[in-house]
């Protein structure tokens, strides 16, 4: 995945790339937290509960309807 | 040009984005929350579809289970009861800023990942692509299989295949654009940007296509009014519209002002190094 695809052409500065090693962390990193705050948006103590009750779901419950998460 | 200039720049996309999704929310969208929940609550509503004989579409609502939306689910023990006032105010910002902090992080993540290899384009242009794509693939797309239900609409029973099924498709949409965008990008050595952006529009077309016939259809708006159920879903799409449109505004003008600044900054050097 990490051939550039860009045909050097002359003249044209070359846009910089950022290395997918370099990125790696960040990418894992954040992506497991964001996955967790969707996650509690989105789903948690409506189809599957990681906490127990309905405050999460209760306070969330406007935005989880409006930003098209499936809920009841 | 580094993970952690993009990722603060995404993250600073995604509060701007997140609180003007609340007040789009707020103010188109709770209206019809509110009307939703007054049928709900009067019983007009999925509760009480008449026979299922009238028309096919009233089949699965007549759950003949009862919730209030005001607010407790009643279904476990310990209740905790939200009111409406906070549920639309400060429980909607929540939900916003949560979800416009997390899709910006990703986004600029993302189109950190992509700058310099697609194509020609500038990193402005591909980070706005970046963001049109998730709009399509991870919000509007999944919105056209399923789209958002106002409270009322959508039985207790159901909500665990409900779930299921939109954030299969949701995976399978999303895997499916960046798989047509790291074709488009192949094909466009031996066809050409018009060829390869044509073949990977198509390609996610067929596969979407697909994908939404397969996957089962989810009806359970009973005798719930077109009307109302119109309005909420056009809400919920300009509400999801604007927060993609906001991360997708400021995020490309952040990022075309980093690189303008790194190339200005390379050429006084370069300057100074010839002199």
């Amino acid at each position: 995945m990490s051939q550039v695809s860009a045909v050097p052409v002359a003249g044209a500065p070359s846009v910089p790339t950022i290395p997918f090693g370099q990125l790696a962390p960040w990418a894992l990193f954040f992506g497991l937290l964001g996955t967790l705050v969707l996650f509690f948006v989105s789903t948690d103590q409506g189809a599957v509960s990681l906490l127990a009750g309905t405050a999460i779901h209760e306070w969330v419950h406007d935005g989880r309807h409006l930003l098209g998460y499936p809920c009841h | 040009m580094t993970a952690r200039a993009f990722l603060i720049r995404g993250l600073i996309a995604g509060l701007v984005a997140g609180i003007a999704t609340f007040f789009v929310a707020y103010s188109v969208g709770e209206p019809h929350v509110e009307t939703a929940i007054a049928l709900e609550e009067s019983g007009t509503a999925a509760e009480e579809a008449p026979t299922d004989a009238s028309h096919d579409h009233g089949d699965e609502a007549a759950g003949g289970h009862s919730h209030t939306h005001s607010h407790s689910h009643g279904d476990e023990g310990e209740d905790t009861e939200v009111s409406r006032d906070s549920q639309r105010t400060w429980g909607l910002l929540t939900g916003s800023l949560a979800v416009g902090l997390v899709l910006g992080g990703i986004v600029a993540l993302v189109a950190a990942g992509t700058i310099g290899r697609m194509g020609r384009l500038q990193p402005g242009q591909s980070t706005a692509l970046i963001t049109l794509l998730g709009f399509v693939a991870f919000a509007l797309v999944p919105f056209l299989k399923y789209p958002a239900n106002p409270p009322a609409v959508g039985s207790g029973d159901t909500i665990g295949d409900r779930t299921a099924l939109y954030f299969g498709f949701v995976v399978v949409s999303v895997l499916t654009a960046v798989a047509a965008t790291y074709v488009a990008l192949r094909l466009r050595n031996r066809l050409g940007t018009y060829g390869g952006v044509v073949a990977g529009a198509a390609g996610y077309l067929a596969v979407m296509v697909v994908a939404g016939q397969l996957f089962a259809t989810v009806n359970e708006v009973g005798d719930f009014p077109a009307d109302t159920l119109w309005f909420f879903r056009r809400a919920s799409l300009f509400t999801l519209a604007t927060m993609w449109g906001v991360i997708g505004v400021v995020l490309t003008g952040l990022v075309g002002r980093l690189y303008a600044a790194q190339t200005e900054r390379a050429q006084r050097r370069a300057l100074a190094a010839s002199l």
